[in-house]
């Protein structure tokens, strides 16, 4: 099995990731390859098992809702790339073309 | 004065209560160690030396003053995925480069909270994706029994820096193998607790319901002291368990006499380098000569374990890495738009095999290929656990090799990440299961390359696998040798 490199483009755009066009020809083989390799689970027969998301017995673990001291938003931006007066500063998300 | 740099923790312990060297004395040793040779070997990402020297002089203040803590003094090296408050922190990721975490993860917490003192950071395959420390955004690390050839992975700075005498001992982490893996490749001890056991708050994720953290050791009497250290519930991880901690080296003391250890057929079939085969199967021997009851035992879906793993691993790695954006920390390269911003950001950031994994993860995930792939995978991981457990009800502990060949060359397996993904056949299902299990050394191959040791217990049979690791350790000498550097 191999991919296309349509296909790959496409994954990479929900993975929100730039590839290069190199990358995108490597990728749709080893991807492929690997994917070829995986499909052995399709060939056991689950009907009737569930699946295991994680493994441990424990359901709705519960918290004491209590308050507590967490990061100061100042602490909270020390590592942001771009800040202001302690908030994250991004690009524009809203376009003003829109009515 | 008796080599300092040798020592594992329990020694190191017992010299520092006795007053034989102190503190200060010992993590200098350590520091000048790591001077002398990392150059070589580059285990190490960074180290905290001035940060270090204080909490030792510290330390040996304490100790005058009646502290007793369990590891009062004793320096350790921790794997660069584990969050440091005030230490640059990378996950051997160039998105990560220069990011200094506010806060420290539970688990090197309680270490210093029983006294012990960090070194510095480890390297590692990049956000724990690889198996050989290849895929570090900072270099590779060099196995210190044959600097060509790689020390193992993703945890391979740690594993290098203990069998080096760089650090008495360190902690690593354990998705898939990169605890016992690296361990094997290196010669020493490593231990990945059952899921749930020592808390992953602060560690950074990458898949979530396989991550645990665990002790790279030279001994398996340390290995027992640093899970002590560690384990237990944490209110800031949800998925620990309730359960109590026992006495780990308590457990040690007891003799294997009727343990039954299973030997599961699968793991004898494929593509093992003989030399490993030939060290299990007189490991195997030295078993049944120390009173244990060897069980042939049948675990069919095996050769599915990883590919299910891949499935898995992968799927929760591309929901986990979608916090790299970089808006709140790490790399940020502008784009045009928020969505040029973040492409930008990741494609630049991200290394060769994250990309491959979070591209594959995202494939599993997405529509058309949920149910085929990611449903599919959760489902054959049932069948799998149902399997260990039965196997559980039969035998105390699983026996097998820990990696199917010795080290191997550094760029040997770089371009093919199948081959690469084949080195973890035997420890992926320990992640898949929630399973306990600890890699010791059992020999060294023509080369002079060690080979490691297995054993796998139930979910909190730590105890089990402790003893039968230490009972194999007292009777051989394996884990004595050390390389010439």
């Amino acid at each position: 099995m191999k991919l296309t490199k349509d296909e790959v483009r496409h994954v990479a755009e929900l993975a929100r990731l730039q590839l290069s066009e190199a990358e995108l020809e490597a990728y749709a083989g080893q991807l492929g390859q690997i994917l070829t390799y995986a499909q052995q689970v399709q060939s056991v027969d689950t009907s009737d098992v569930p699946p295991t998301p994680q493994v441990l017995p424990l359901t709705n673990v519960l918290a004491e809702d209590s308050p507590r001291a967490g990061l100061s938003a100042a602490q909270a931006v020390d590592n942001a790339p771009d800040a202001d007066d302690g908030y994250f500063r991004v690009v524009a998300v809203f376009d003003d073309t829109e009515p | 004065m008796e080599q300092l740099t040798s020592l594992g923790v329990a020694d190191a312990c017992a010299g520092l209560a006795d007053g034989r060297f102190s503190s200060l004395e010992l993590t200098q040793s350590f520091l000048q160690r790591i001077e002398e040779v990392d150059g070589g070997l580059h285990a190490f990402l960074r180290t905290t030396p001035a940060r270090a020297l204080e909490a030792a002089a510290e330390a040996d203040r304490l100790r005058v003053g009646g502290d007793d803590r369990p590891l009062l003094g004793v320096p350790l090296a921790i794997k660069d995925v584990l969050m440091t408050e005030g230490i640059e922190t990378t996950a051997g990721s160039r998105i990560l480069e220069g990011f200094v975490p506010p806060y420290t993860a539970t688990a090197v917490e309680k270490l210093e909270a029983a006294g012990a003192i960090v070194l510095g950071k480890t390297n590692t395959d990049e956000f724990a994706m690889g198996s050989s420390t290849e895929n570090s955004g900072y270099g590779v690390t060099r196995n210190p029994w044959d600097a060509g050839r790689v020390p193992g992975g993703s945890s391979g700075g740690s594993a290098a820096a203990v069998a080096a005498d760089e650090a008495p001992a360190a902690l690593g982490t354990d998705t898939g193998g990169s605890v016992r893996q690296p361990a094997a490749l290196c010669g020493v001890v490593g231990l990945k607790p059952s899921y749930g056991r020592v808390s992953r708050y602060g560690l950074i994720a990458y898949g979530s319901s396989l991550d645990q953290i665990g002790p790279i050791t030279k001994s398996v009497v340390d290995a027992a002291l640093l899970l002590q250290a560690i384990a237990g519930e944490d209110p800031r991880d949800s998925t620990t368990l309730p359960a109590c901690v026992p006495n780990y080296a308590a457990a040690l003391s007891a003799e294997i006499a009727g343990m039954r250890i299973g030997i599961p057929q699968e793991y004898f079939v494929q593509g093992i380098q003989p030399e490993v085969e030939a060290a299990i199967r007189t490991a195997i021997e030295q078993f049944a000569n120390l009173g244990a009851e060897i069980v042939p035992i049948q675990l069919p879906n095996t050769e599915l374990a990883l590919p299910v793993y891949y499935l898995v691993v992968t799927a929760e790695a591309s929901a986990n890495l979608a916090r790299y954006d970089g808006i709140r920390f790490g790399l940020s390269v502008d784009g045009e738009t928020i969505f040029d911003h973040f492409r930008q950001t990741r494609g630049a950031g991200f290394g060769p095999e994250v990309k491959r994994r979070i591209m594959l993860g995202t494939y599993a995930l997405s529509a058309g290929y949920y149910d085929a792939y990611y449903l599919k995978a959760q489902q054959v991981r049932t069948l799998i656990r149902q399997e260990f457990e039965q196997a559980f009800t039969e035998v105390d502990v699983v026996l097998s090799p820990t990696s199917p060949t010795t080290a191997f060359r550094i760029g040997e397996k770089v371009d093919d990440p199948l081959a690469m993904i084949l080195t973890d056949i035997f420890t992926t299902t320990a992640n898949l299961c929630g399973l306990c299990g600890i890699s010791i050394p059992c020999g060294f191959d023509g080369a002079g390359l060690p080979i490691g040791l297995q054993l796998l217990g139930p979910s909190l049979g730590e105890e089990a696998i402790l003893r039968a690791a230490y009972a194999y350790e007292q009777s051989t000498e394996w884990h004595l040798r050390r390389p010439n550097l």
